[in-house]
């Protein structure tokens, strides 16, 4: 042993963390039962009516709505690759799991941007909270997100729920920082305008500062969406099904194919997603006159 | 009453203001006072009084306090100490929802950087503070399309921010203040970002705009003709204090320090000064009822070859030179009735600008006559005294003469031809 080697470092505490936070879990468990409980009917009360409906209609009626979709916000190029794509996908096996992957996303992204939202508006206006929010989110975020699978198994069980809701916690932190950013950097004469014309707070927050600072927002929402993806695929370990469960299957069967297989419908869903998102932030018209603006400048 | 009084106003960036305030006071100079001190001075002890209907420029360089002070105007920023009262209402102390109310009722702002809102047409920005005070959509659209019709702007409120140039923009920015309906408008370098023909153009426009609508404005500048041309008085900020208050005239002749005087030496004085503070005073003004013989002797004496002659409320009538002289003399008149000229001499009002006055003089035969609005006689103006006024602009000389409202010295005649002060103007050359 190394530490008996040197005397200096055998005299360090030992710090007994992982016990501690052993029964820190142990006792939320036993405690804060019925409300976990809760949480596991709400959550599957979201994913499960999801996921049913969405292998409750024909592949191709998806496909149709998710190029069109792409057709409206995109351009009719995008639309026909994401045709392509996701008819890819509807050939191969998994189509099953990719939409209940796509359920897990969504419900997940929208509970993570229904925290971090309103989370990164008050720490926008409150430079205490931010300084607060910004350690925690550092660590939200550098944990490997497989440690967050442990807690929420004890307290969910296995299954679809603690894969979301390890999937929020993952997810979330880029959605606090982008939303803070974007109020941050509106400009502050507009901001000063809109007080100088006496614009209660709440008026200058809803219809001067998110206005202006929903293109930042969005891009947080789009981080949001794809960090929620990769993390339900990690979340495949606790049995929360999906395409999560195919490639940990395929990794322990050491099955190339059926991994591969997984992955791509994974890789067409991310790229699918993420051009959707990423150009809606363009639909809203303060979006549009900020670019216009630029592109003036 | 005035619109808006400032009191002993300090406003320090940092910690320990107390202290910094404190030793503020003393007067000494902001880097020897703040020395060591975790605290920044940003308006040090102001003080000033607006009064209704005027344009109050504030005038400094950059870091001298100015858009600090007038954020304190109306309370975008709190002041560390001191007074700010807006018609009588003291605004420091007030909660932040009467603030907002005083904000909506009685000062509006226009801002450096027009801060238009981008998504917003140009008419729901010109109705911002409308939209604000909770006025119906209808009569929101009425006032704004109103205060876009003064600025000229009517045709574009359809239009987004972005669609215009950065002149329109303004006027936007300035239709949204005045849509408010406020009587004090905060100006914060308004015109600062625009070209300076566009400058121009909007200057203009705020002065037509002013003397239709009779704001009071304060306005802030780094840009000492723009101070000149809009303010009817100027503060001139330094490192965080007001140095100097006064018309730009009594700023230009009479620099508080070397500071100001530095900062006046390149100004376009011919702009600024008007004739009155360049005019001499006429010497021996005759009145038109005195007798040829008295003029005769004004001239042979003063050796010039014209008198300046008023008639009844020492209105000025002309000029007599020696040939009418002489024939009056000739003909036997008894006073100069029928022999003054206004054909060889130019008047212009004692308001008229130093750069207006060289066609008058290079057009008149003999010094130019300076008139006040009552068309009484108040001084001259030799082309040599122009010149030497024009040639006066090193700070250190003042540019006027050294009186320059000479009282008008016209003497109303008494029984004695002799006791007549004549006037007589100086030779001017050929």
């Amino acid at each position: 042993m190394r530490l008996s080697e040197f005397p200096l470092d055998a005299a360090l505490p030992r710090v007994p963390l992982g016990e501690w936070i052993e029964s820190a879990v142990n006792w939320a468990t036993r405690t804060l039962g019925p409300l976990f409980d809760a949480i596991t009917t709400g959550v599957e009360g979201l994913v499960g009516p999801l996921e049913h409906l969405l292998n409750g209609v024909p592949a191709v009626a998806v496909v149709a709505v998710l190029a069109g979709l792409g057709w409206w916000l995109r351009g009719w190029k995008f639309a026909l690759g994401a045709a392509v794509g996701l008819l890819l996908v509807a050939g191969m096996p998994y189509w099953e799991e990719t939409m209940s992957t796509l359920a897990q996303v969504l419900v997940a992204s929208v509970l993570a941007l229904l925290l971090a939202i309103p989370l990164g508006i008050f720490v926008a206006e409150n430079k205490r909270a931010s300084a607060a929010a910004r350690p925690v989110l550092d660590f939200m975020q550098t944990m490997p997100a497989f440690v967050y699978l442990l807690p929420a198994l004890f307290f969910f069980g296995i299954g679809t729920v603690p894969g979301v809701l390890a999937t929020v916690v993952f997810s979330m932190p880029p959605g606090v920082r982008l939303t803070e950013l974007g109020l941050r950097q509106v400009d502050k004469e507009i901001v000063q305008a809109a007080e100088s014309f006496g614009a209660p707070p709440w008026m200058v927050l809803l219809r001067t500062k998110v206005p202006l600072a929903l293109p930042t927002i969005m891009t947080g929402v789009n981080q949001v969406i794809m960090l929620s993806l990769s993390m339900v695929v990690i979340a495949g370990m606790v049995g929360a099904g999906g395409l999560g469960d195919v490639i940990i299957f395929s990794l322990s069967q050491v099955e190339v194919g059926a991994g591969f297989e997984g992955g791509i419908a994974v890789v067409v869903l991310a790229v699918v997603l993420d051009r959707l998102t990423d150009s809606a932030g363009d639909r809203f018209p303060s979006a549009r006159a900020q670019r216009l603006a630029r592109e003036a400048a | 009453m005035s619109a808006l009084a400032v009191q002993s106003l300090y406003k320090i960036f940092g910690n320990r203001t107390d202290e910094a305030v404190r030793r503020l006071a003393t007067g000494a100079p902001r880097a020897e006072a703040l020395a060591g001190l975790p605290a920044t001075a940003a308006v040090i002890d102001a003080n000033f009084e607006v009064r209704p209907g005027e344009i109050f420029v504030v005038m400094g360089l950059s870091g001298s306090g100015k858009s600090t002070l007038i954020r304190m105007l109306n309370g975008l920023l709190r002041p560390t100490k001191g007074s700010v009262r807006v018609d009588g209402v003291e605004l420091t102390t007030l909660k932040p929802a009467a603030l907002r109310k005083l904000r909506r009722e009685k000062i509006s702002m226009v801002f450096q950087h027009f801060a238009l809102m981008p998504h917003r047409t140009v008419l729901e920005n010109a109705g911002y503070a409308l939209e604000v005070a909770g006025l119906p959509k209808a009569e929101r659209r009425e006032r704004a399309l109103d205060a876009l019709r003064m600025v000229g702007l009517q045709e574009w409120a359809d239009k987004l921010p972005h669609d215009l140039s950065g002149g329109m923009r303004q006027r936007v920015g300035l239709a949204r203040a005045l849509a408010a309906g406020t009587d004090i408008l905060l100006m914060d370098e308004a015109f600062s970002a625009l070209d300076p023909l566009i400058r121009r153009e909007v200057q203009d426009q705020l002065l037509e705009l002013q003397a239709e609508l009779g704001k009071t404005i304060i306005f802030i500048t780094h840009d000492l003709n723009e101070a000149m041309r809009l303010g009817d008085r100027i503060a001139v900020m330094r490192d965080g204090r007001i140095v100097q208050i006064g018309t730009a005239e009594e700023i230009l002749t009479d620099p508080a320090n070397d500071y100001v005087a530095q900062f006046v030496a390149d100004v376009d004085r011919t702009r600024i000064l008007t004739a009155a503070s360049v005019m001499e005073k006429p010497q021996h003004v005759l009145d038109v009822n005195a007798g040829p013989r008295v003029a005769a002797k004004a001239l042979r004496e003063s050796q010039t070859s014209v008198v300046y002659v008023t008639g009844p409320g020492k209105k000025f009538v002309g000029t007599v030179t020696e040939d009418e002289v002489l024939r009056a003399l000739r003909e036997g008149r008894a006073n100069l009735d029928g022999y003054v000229s206004t054909e060889r001499v130019r008047t212009v009002t004692a308001d008229t600008a130093v750069a207006d006055l060289f066609a008058d003089c290079a057009e008149s035969q003999h010094p130019v006559a300076v008139l006040d609005d009552r068309g009484r006689l108040t001084g001259v103006i030799p082309r040599i005294t122009l010149l030497s006024a024009l040639a006066s602009v090193a700070p250190d000389e003042p540019a006027a003469s050294d009186e320059p409202a000479a009282e008008p010295t016209a003497v109303a005649p008494s029984s004695e031809p002799a006791d007549i002060e004549l006037v007589v103007g100086k030779e001017m050359p050929a």
